[in-house]
């Protein structure tokens, strides 16, 4: 078979570069739709690859290439090699299809800004580098992907550097962009950190970075609940804490929301934050062989996810509330990879790519027609104004919210089901509860955007309160007062794409119920696992109870927002602290402010100004100064009086001679 | 009877002169000119040793030291032109640009 697996990245790659290098002086058009074809060129020629790699028998199912080796000192070896197996065929296929929507999308969102070469350029870059990340053939060369993703996530956080505050037409107060992409770059380091310690100690101890000898070596060498594999799985999911933006690390996604909508999109729903998931499914073999760390993977994803859900209940920015959506929605993946259900994880992770690229983006939309205005305490009564975006957003809560037959409820109960049955009822049950606060959570975001009527008027000027900001909303678009009107067809095909997606994609993967479950099938030669059948009574109950849950949801949401609204407002004044907890996103960045930045901050001005200030600096500064005093003293031996120098020379010659005469 | 010690004398005296006028002088031309002194007394004193140790380095020495003051001459007199074409002034105490 022909080598085309290298292609996958090596197209973006080329798009990142062309862009990079020449993107400025290209005409806007040719430099942004080079970067789409690109993509849709990666993506036709994963698909290619994906059609050979099925044609294959199912238990040799795995197209391995290896371009070069990398590195070789001794008996560590790490080659620039690719890896598809049914796995990494579902990653490839999410990142390269549902990237080119966004970059598609993208290429309507960014018409008004003039920096489009750059953004094309890191758009382009950061589907390389996941694309890597995922077609990796060994730990080393997945973490340089690992790490290209977090770069590129800085840069495009950052991407409106010269911008401070983009609450627009709001009172709220967010990072600049700036902040927010440090941010997310410093807490990804965090996770990092216990990647590459992970990878050390699986070095250590298995003697090898590839996958295919580390499976190998782990499953014949190590005992299951070996302490050091504990310790090592335990790190490596601190890696994916950091990247899938889980307790402790999540903080940094939401922040994450200052940078463009189709970045938000693409980084912080369908591809990066998978990362950590892919990771760990990756890692199975490892994992599998500590349930120590199962159980805290489980158990970590079922707070998250909880606990993200509660505050996204209070949000008031439609992007915050899919920021922590997102958050909620990785929780649910981590939990069914804890509890062993792989596959479903990784059908939830693919899944919700679809849907919530999806919302993303129809907040884009919503962005774009409001002139950028997000505060859904402000807006409303959008429904008639933009159909395509409604009814395609609506699609996308559906499926977030797992209402039946959406894409998002049927591997959302794979996951709840995959916890009832391992005998986890308590994470079950915290799922099923979490399930309603999403549904719940997305429906306020519906009714308040789309529903009611408008509470913004028409030529209205939203600007944003930083008086700094000379960038005002009117500057972006063109236009002087709000007049939300329709996106243009870039923006709207994508939408209508993945709508299609978030509706069908569920259907790959039934509960045994209903029909055949696809997707665990083709992941089947992976994970090795076939689901625990349990008696179709007791399966339609739990599918009874998620849609239950979904369904609760809606309505309440329905009730508490549509017409005239005084439930929550109620609600919130009869439990001002609970309400106060949810707004404040239960304090969490001030205690690691407090906790952590604060003293952080102390300690780099302490060296700072202290060590590198006063005692290095000292140093240095002072020899300069003491050379500089004894020069500026013997200067003045220079006084420019050629007669006074001949008169120095006679007495210095005077006292040579009479000390070689007096010599004895 | 002219002896060694006469012409030794003499000579120091000479090279005191030129000295002096080198030291107290400010125009340069009367530097140069004191220069010029002090070599010829070495000249004098190094015929007067030669004529009386009857070796002849002596005077070799001499026509060296000729040579060399002929140069030095030629220089200083054109760095005199050159630093009056520049100043409109020749006095060697004004002409302190690279004092520290």
């Amino acid at each position: 078979m022909s080598q085309t697996l290298w292609l996958i990245p090596a197209l973006p790659l080329l798009g990142a570069l062309i862009n990079g290098v020449i993107g400025r002086r290209l005409p806007r058009a040719l430099s942004s739709w080079f970067a789409v074809a690109v993509m849709a060129a990666s993506f036709g020629v994963a698909v290619n690859a994906v059609i050979n790699l099925i044609a294959l028998p199912p238990e040799a199912q795995v197209i391995h290439e290896t371009l070069y080796q990398w590195l070789g000192v001794g008996s560590f070896s790490a080659d620039v090699g690719f890896w598809l197996d049914p796995l990494s065929a579902v990653m490839i296929l999410v990142v390269t299809g549902i990237g080119a929507l966004i970059h598609m999308y993208a290429v309507g969102y960014m018409a008004h800004d003039s920096d489009y070469a750059r953004f094309f350029t890191a758009l382009n870059l950061f589907a390389f580098a996941m694309l890597v990340l995922v077609l990796a053939d060994n730990y080393l060369l997945m973490y340089l992907g690992w790490e290209g993703v977090g770069v590129c996530s800085y840069l495009l956080i950052g991407f409106w550097y010269n911008r401070d505050n983009l609450a627009v037409g709001t009172d709220e107060k967010f990072l600049s962009p700036r902040s927010s992409a440090t941010k997310a770059f410093v807490v990804n380091r965090v996770g990092d950190f216990g990647f590459t310690l992970g990878m050390v100690l699986m070095f250590w101890t298995l003697g090898s970075l590839s996958f295919g000898q580390v499976f190998h070596n782990a499953e014949t060498m190590l005992q299951v609940g070996a302490p050091v594999v504990t310790i090592m799985t335990l790190l490596l999911f601190l890696g994916a804490t950091g990247k899938s933006a889980q307790i402790p690390l999540y903080v940094w996604l939401p922040d994450a929301m200052a940078g463009p909508t189709p970045v938000s999109a693409l980084m912080h729903a369908a591809t990066m934050v998978t990362a950590g998931v892919y990771m760990v499914a990756r890692s199975h073999v490892l994992f599998q062989l500590a349930p120590a760390t199962m159980a805290v993977v489980a158990v970590i994803g079922v707070l998250t996810a909880f606990i993200a859900a509660t505050i996204a209940l209070t949000q008031h920015d439609l992007k915050r509330v899919l920021a922590y959506s997102t958050v909620s929605q990785l929780g649910y993946m981590m939990l069914a990879l804890g509890v062993g259900a792989f596959s479903a994880g990784i059908f939830h992770l693919m899944t919700h790519a679809f849907f919530k690229a999806l919302l993303f983006l129809g907040a884009g939309a919503v962005m774009h027609a409001m002139n950028d205005m997000l505060d859904m305490r402000r807006l409303g009564g959008l429904r008639k104004i933009m159909p395509i975006t409604f009814w395609t957003f609506l699609i996308g809560a559906l499926a977030l919210s797992g209402f039946p037959l959406f894409s998002g409820f049927f591997s959302k109960d794979e996951i709840l089901a995959a916890g009832f049955k391992t005998g986890n009822i308590g994470l079950w049950l915290a799922g099923v509860v979490t399930a309603l606060l999403t549904a719940f959570y997305t429906f306020r975001a519906v009714v308040l955007t789309f529903g009611g009527k408008p509470r913004w008027r028409k030529g209205e000027i939203v600007t944003t309160t930083d008086a700094a900001d000379t960038h005002t909303a009117a500057d972006a678009h063109g236009a002087p007062g709000l007049d939300p009107h329709e996106a243009k067809w870039v923006m709207t095909v994508p939408l209508i794409v993945l709508a299609l997606g978030a509706l069908f994609a569920g259907f790959l993967g039934l509960p045994s119920v209903l029909g055949e479950n696809r997707f665990e099938h083709f992941l089947e030669p992976v994970f090795h696992q076939t689901a625990i059948v349990i008696p179709p009574e007791l399966e339609w109950l739990l599918i009874g109870i998620s849609a239950a849950a979904a369904i609760v949801g809606i309505f309440l949401a329905l009730r508490f927002y549509r017409g005239d609204a005084r439930t929550p407002a109620r609600l919130a004044a009869y439990y001002p602290a609970l309400y106060q907890l949810l707004l404040n996103k239960y304090w969490v960045d001030e205690f690691y402010d407090t906790l952590i930045a604060r003293p952080g901050r102390w300690l780099a001005n302490a060296f700072w100004l202290g060590v590198d200030g006063k005692i290095i600096n000292g140093l240095a500064d002072g020899l300069g100064n003491a050379l500089r005093r004894f020069g500026n003293t013997l200067r003045t031996l220079q006084s420019g009086y050629a007669r006074g120098y001949a008169l120095a020379m006679l007495i210095g010659i005077v006292v040579v001679i009479v000390l070689v005469i007096a010599r004895p | 009877m002219l002896t060694v010690t006469h012409f030794t004398v003499l000579s120091a005296l000479l090279f005191a002169l030129g000295a002096l006028a080198v030291l107290v002088r400010r125009n340069p031309l009367i530097m140069l000119m004191g220069i010029e002194l002090m070599l010829n007394a070495v000249n004098l004193a190094f015929v007067a040793f030669s004529h009386y140790l009857e070796n002849m380095d002596g005077q070799v020495f001499v026509f060296i030291v000729l040579t060399v003051a002929a140069a030095e001459v030629a220089v200083g007199l054109a760095l005199v032109v050159a630093i009056f074409r520049a100043r409109d002034n020749v006095d060697m105490d004004e002409i302190d640009s690279l004092r520290g």
